[in-house]
């Protein structure tokens, strides 16, 4: 591929995992409470296709990353003074909801029409990244609704590697069933692809590489196109899950007491 | 009335798995709670076997698109095999098992077809007369109870939610669809990679997970660490048991940044925030650490128990059944000395 991949990462943005989550009902619908005071980070499995994009633009001459992400502007900001700082990409915003009350569907459409919107993207070399699950939703399904809005019949998911082959062709080893891989090769772009982990670490802070991006990021932030998703499902509740266990602490017994209370219990 | 449409890919030897059975569990009786028609949709190089392992299950009808472009598990032939199933049922629900293979692709045949989707729900009934789905967010927080007016509706069950359907074989007789492929078919699956009989750790069908904490590779009483002797532990015990294996992300991490810890560890293994969620009838933690975004890994795990050297751990308390508060490496050898 001389003319190398215009590569589209799609990455919302989740509050830090280590946060307390409430959900409240508002007049807008279910959300989080203080949602917009919760710090927040670039999703982790977006992250992780961010991460991987940079890596196969940095090793395919011709190549472009663009970040395309939907999330409140505000937050947005916030998120990118981190990541612009990891690997060079150009930033394209949507002004809409991240939470993951928000429909799939919706989201993903809404994605779909600005990664069409992309001056200049060729679709023939057009690879679509994003991570195979959100943190907030969760539900695995945008990347494919985005794939369906723009034709491409070329999906996978739970992808850990990525590999470019002689012939131009792609080679894809995607999460499966009791720690396996399937091994699939498509024969090139366009494609999507729902990163799991990746192989790659996270790259460290580059001064250079966050000046760069930022020179694009606000102009990209004051530009954002403004969503609202109308639809959606009809909740009829949203709970933190009240289960908590009586544990009887064992303490100060002997080992060989809590080996065969142990072994007994796994053979029961 | 809508009406709900079961959908599954048969395996390579053209049968059902355990979670698709699940899932037809769970359409069945979605289907009897709201009194609508129930129709199966399958997909395989061959589905006759499959249709007739399901001939009991009520179903007004069977269809089955098949042939040698569906037995590979890929998007753009399971894609168009699901709207083609779709199209040629008119049903308002369909539902399939939230395995890897219906997972890559319900969420897109949804899209295709018009419709929208709902994955990996928890629990699915009627209520006051319109289906109902549970499923979970923000990596298994909080849950919600839902429902869609959209129709289709597409939706794929969590395994482990519903008993698996048992109904009586019989000869189906299954309607042929023909799907077709947008774009014509540019992916070849050409192989599974599967971790040998001796370096399988992950089970899925386990009865028993066990989670492996950092504090294996921490310094011992004597100051020294000895992940060779935890890995050897581990790895006994998981061949004794049979039980899957699973770790937290601190320690995943660790082995991503080279550092010496468990060799068999990958990110497949991590449970939690960032990691999977599987269900076991039982789980043993040992040398587990922390608060809610890690404990999540075990929350729809049966019976917990765990070992560690702190009461008070965030891991234990309130979350697992029985905490013994001991020395992991000691106890654990003693199990190992004590299993047949």
């Amino acid at each position: 591929m001389s003319a190398g991949y215009h590569i589209v990462v799609c990455g919302g943005i989740v509050p830090d995992p280590l946060q307390t989550l409430e959900p409240v009902q508002g007049p807008a619908g279910w959300g989080l409470k203080n949602e917009l005071m919760l710090p927040a980070i670039l999703d982790p499995w977006a992250g992780h296709a961010l991460f991987e994009a940079a890596n196969l633009a940095k090793n395919v001459p011709g190549s472009k990353v663009w970040l395309v992400s939907m999330g409140p502007k505000a937050k947005l900001q916030q998120v990118m003074m981190t990541i612009a700082q990891k690997v060079p990409f150009e930033l394209v915003v949507l002004d809409g909801p991240a939470s993951g009350f928000a429909d799939a569907h919706e989201t993903g459409a809404a994605l779909a029409e600005a990664i069409a919107a992309i001056p200049g993207l060729d679709t023939s070399r057009l690879l679509v990244f994003g991570g195979w699950q959100s943190a907030s939703r969760g539900a695995g399904a945008t990347m494919q609704v985005i794939g369906e809005k723009l034709g491409i019949f070329e999906q996978f998911q739970g992808v850990d590697k990525l590999e470019i082959l002689a012939d131009g062709a792609l080679r894809v080893l995607e999460r499966v069933e009791g720690g396996s891989y399937q091994d699939s090769v498509v024969s090139g772009a366009p494609a999507v692809f729902g990163w799991a982990t990746g192989e790659l670490p996270e790259p460290p802070n580059n001064p250079q590489v966050g000046m760069q991006n930022m020179r694009l990021v606000m102009p990209a932030l004051q530009k954002a196109k403004p969503v609202k998703l109308e639809k959606g499902p009809e909740y009829s509740g949203v709970q933190i899950p009240s289960q908590k266990r009586e544990t009887r602490v064992v303490k100060d017994a002997p080992v060989d007491q809590i080996a065969k209370e142990i072994v007994d219990w796994l053979s029961a | 009335m809508d009406k709900i449409l079961f959908v599954a890919q048969t395996e390579c030897d053209g049968s059902l798995s355990k979670a698709s059975l699940e899932a037809l569990t769970a359409a069945k009786t979605l289907a009897e709670q709201l009194g609508a028609p129930l129709a199966v949709g399958l997909v395989g190089e061959a589905v006759q076997a499959a249709a007739d392992s399901l001939a009991g299950c009520g179903a007004e009808a069977v269809y089955g698109v098949s042939g040698p472009d569906f037995a590979q598990p890929r998007y753009a032939t399971d894609a168009a095999a699901l709207a083609a199933l779709f199209g040629a049922t008119g049903a308002g629900i369909v539902i399939g098992a939230a395995t890897p293979r219906m997972s890559r692709v319900l969420p897109g045949a949804a899209a295709r077809v018009g419709g929208v989707s709902d994955t990996s729900v928890t629990a699915l009934a009627a209520s006051g007369g319109k289906p109902v789905v549970t499923r979970w967010y923000y990596r298994q927080r909080m849950y919600a109870e839902l429902t869609r007016k959209e129709r289709p509706w597409f939706v794929s069950v969590s395994s482990g939610c519903f008993a698996a359907y048992a109904g009586a074989a019989g000869s189906a007789s299954v309607t042929a669809v023909s799907a077709e492929i947008p774009g014509g078919v540019r992916t070849q699956v050409t192989g599974m990679i599967c971790p040998s009989a001796e370096e399988q750790t992950i089970r899925p069908d386990a009865a028993l997970l066990f989670v492996a904490g950092a504090g294996w590779t921490k310094k011992q009483a004597d100051g020294a660490a000895h992940a060779g002797e935890a890995e050897e532990i581990i790895l006994s015990f998981l061949n004794k048991t049979q039980g899957s294996l699973g770790t937290s992300k601190s320690l995943v991490d660790l082995s991503g940044e080279g550092q010496q810890v468990l060799s068999f560890l990958s990110h497949m293994h991590q449970v939690g925030q960032t990691g999977s969620t599987p269900r076991h009838p039982k789980g043993l933690a040992t040398c587990c650490h922390g608060e809610e975004p890690h404990v999540v890994g075990w929350r729809f795990i049966g019976e917990r128990r765990a070992v560690n050297l702190d009461p008070n751990c965030g891991w234990a308390q309130g979350k697992a059944d029985v905490l013994y508060v001991a020395d992991a490496f000691e106890v654990m050898r003693k199990v190992l000395a004590l299993l047949p």
